[in-house]
């Protein structure tokens, strides 16, 4: 008798552990994954379409609602873009602080993944610390931006305003406790035989099946692939900093795991670095055309006032042509098409999402294995669905 | 442009090999803020990635992006565009191509698996569709929608009467 074996199951868009609204079709033999077809689009907001109707400035808090867990990378590379279309350079201090932050986005942005990643496969304990870290940095967004996810502190030539009072302290506090508690995480996890159990071997993808899937980020690095675009192609200053590009060997869930602590510690280093050299200065460019005028010179200068009038009821102008920027996210290459006609909206924006891709790469590492690795495959892959669908 | 410079597109490397390889496919090249672009004539993309992800002095291995904008009012009306990097030499190239409405354009898939998504988006959102592709349907927007949401003479904003009127709206 040759019936059919298998069962074909839907995991998602409700699931818990497909950390958001994906949807997996499941066609199971037993517990055994045969195929695995996801299913997207549950979060498409049409975050491209809006941007064509805004102008440059206001396209920022859109970028902030992708990666909600990293929205001041989605910030850095949608300014990088439009200020490399500018042909403009931000001042140092800006530059600099718009490094120490994003690299504190991806120690949150990986505290996320470690504490759901962690609490899929079992270990309630570690998702409580990772959430009790990942607060302290809440708190420093909601001291330079007032928003504790959404806050779009970058803006078109600098930043929305300079760091409040006492910032530094707060960073320099949390850089003195950070590296014991994430010795604690390894301490409840590298060698613990169970966490090894679920996650050595499991989910293994090959270099050369890994590039052709365009992935990229600490999955493609878990592979040996040692490719990271702050060292590769440096942008905001990175290559200033010094700092290791991690590596794994096996491609596996353990490695993606290693990887990303890995990257937390390396982290840590950028930010006390940023915080060593945090030169002072202005934090936007100086250009009357781009960047507001200080309040109280729009009330003594009639000059002010018109700049000022103009920035908020027209924005500025961006010259025609189009540019590719990407930089390293936490997730991967986040990378940013615009295309410009000249005028003071983009017409058209891309927004090459590493979640989005890195996703496809799932089939490839799930099939063949038990659902319950699946569950700690979408774990080690790290998508943020809201960047995913876009 | 100010800064288009055909003159320093002719001197990259990448551009040079492939005008040699292909004299026929390449329409033109252009350099704008040091990124690299060439047009390629629309069924010669899949020989032109081919080439540029094999030869040894160029490995262009990794697909990073694809993705499509719309001249509404210029023909052809669509361009396809590829943003190609090398691991290897950590350079970035971007191929373009131009399609009219309703024509069909090689898939890139048999080059790399990743076109596969983005492939699909392109089709989803624009309404463009690739020959050769495994499995070319909707991944954004619900099966049964209606219209293609990135197209420009899409309505960014629309009431759910005029969803109605249109007809349009799957489920």
């Amino acid at each position: 008798m040759t019936e059919a074996r298998t069962m074909t199951i839907n995991m998602g868009p409700q699931h818990p552990s497909t950390h958001g609204v994906l949807r997996l079709v499941l066609e199971l033999d037993g517990e055994i994954v045969v195929r695995c077809t996801p299913h997207i689009g549950y979060l498409h907001t049409g975050i491209e379409k809006i941007a064509e109707s805004k102008r440059y400035q206001q396209v920022i808090p859109i970028t902030d609602r992708m990666d909600y867990l990293a929205p001041l990378s989605n910030n850095l590379a949608y300014v990088l873009a439009v200020e490399k279309l500018l042909g403009i350079e931000v001042p140092p201090r800006a530059e600099t602080i718009r490094v120490m932050l994003t690299e504190l986005t991806r120690i949150g942005s990986h505290l996320v993944w470690l504490g759901t990643h962690a609490i899929d496969i079992g270990a309630m304990s570690v998702f409580l610390y990772a959430f009790r870290e990942r607060e302290q940095i809440l708190d420093m967004y909601e001291q330079v931006a007032g928003a504790r996810m959404m806050s779009s502190y970058f803006r078109v030539g600098g930043l929305f305003a300079d760091l409040p009072e006492g910032f530094e302290k707060t960073v320099r506090s949390f850089l003195t406790s950070f590296p014991d508690r994430l010795a604690e995480y390894e301490d409840l996890l590298t060698n613990n035989p169970i966490w090894i159990q679920r996650t050595k071997g499991i989910g293994v993808i090959k270099p050369g099946d890994a590039v052709d899937l365009g992935l990229s980020g600490p999955g493609l690095r878990a592979c040996g692939v040692p490719w990271d675009i702050r060292k590769s192609n440096p942008y905001s200053g990175y290559e200033q900093y010094a700092f290791e590009i991690s590596k794994g060997t096996h491609g596996d869930v353990y490695d993606r795991y290693l990887c990303r602590i890995f990257e937390m510690r390396q982290s840590v280093g950028i930010v006390r670095q940023s915080l060593e050299r945090l030169p002072d200065g202005p934090i936007a460019v100086q250009d009357p055309k781009l960047t507001p005028p200080p309040k109280p010179m729009v009330k003594k200068s009639m000059e002010a006032l018109i700049h000022h009038f103009l920035l908020w009821s027209e924005g500025f102008r961006v010259p025609a042509g189009e540019v590719y920027q990407s930089i390293e996210s936490p997730k991967g290459e986040f990378g940013v098409y615009l295309v410009s006609d000249g005028s003071n909206t983009p017409y058209r924006v891309h927004f090459r999402a590493p979640s989005f891709v890195n996703l496809q790469s799932l089939p490839r590492m799930a099939e063949g294995r038990l659902v319950a690795d699946l569950v700690a495959i979408i774990g080690s892959i790290d998508i943020v669905l809201g960047e995913v669908d876009r | 442009m100010d800064d288009v410079n055909a003159e320093e597109a002719e001197e990259n490397l990448t551009v040079r090999k492939l005008r040699e390889r292909f004299p026929e496919a390449v329409l033109s090249t252009r350099s704008v803020r040091n990124e690299f672009t060439i047009l390629v004539r629309s069924g010669e993309i899949v020989r032109a990635c081919r080439y540029l992800k094999e030869d040894p002095d160029l490995r262009y291995d990794f697909l990073s992006d694809l993705t499509a904008v719309d001249r509404l009012a210029e023909h052809p009306r669509f361009e396809v565009v590829y943003h190609l990097f090398s691991l290897q030499f950590k350079r970035r190239i971007r191929l373009k191509i131009q399609v009219e409405e309703g024509e069909v354009v090689p898939s890139v898939t048999p080059v790399w698996s990743t076109a596969n998504w983005h492939e699909r988006e392109v089709f989803d959102m624009f309404g463009i569709s690739f020959d050769g592709h495994p499995d070319l349907r909707r991944i954004l927007m619900p099966e049964g929608w209606e219209g293609h949401p990135l197209r420009k003479d899409y309505p960014v904003q629309a009431s759910p009467k005029w969803w109605e009127e249109g007809g349009a709206a799957g489920d």
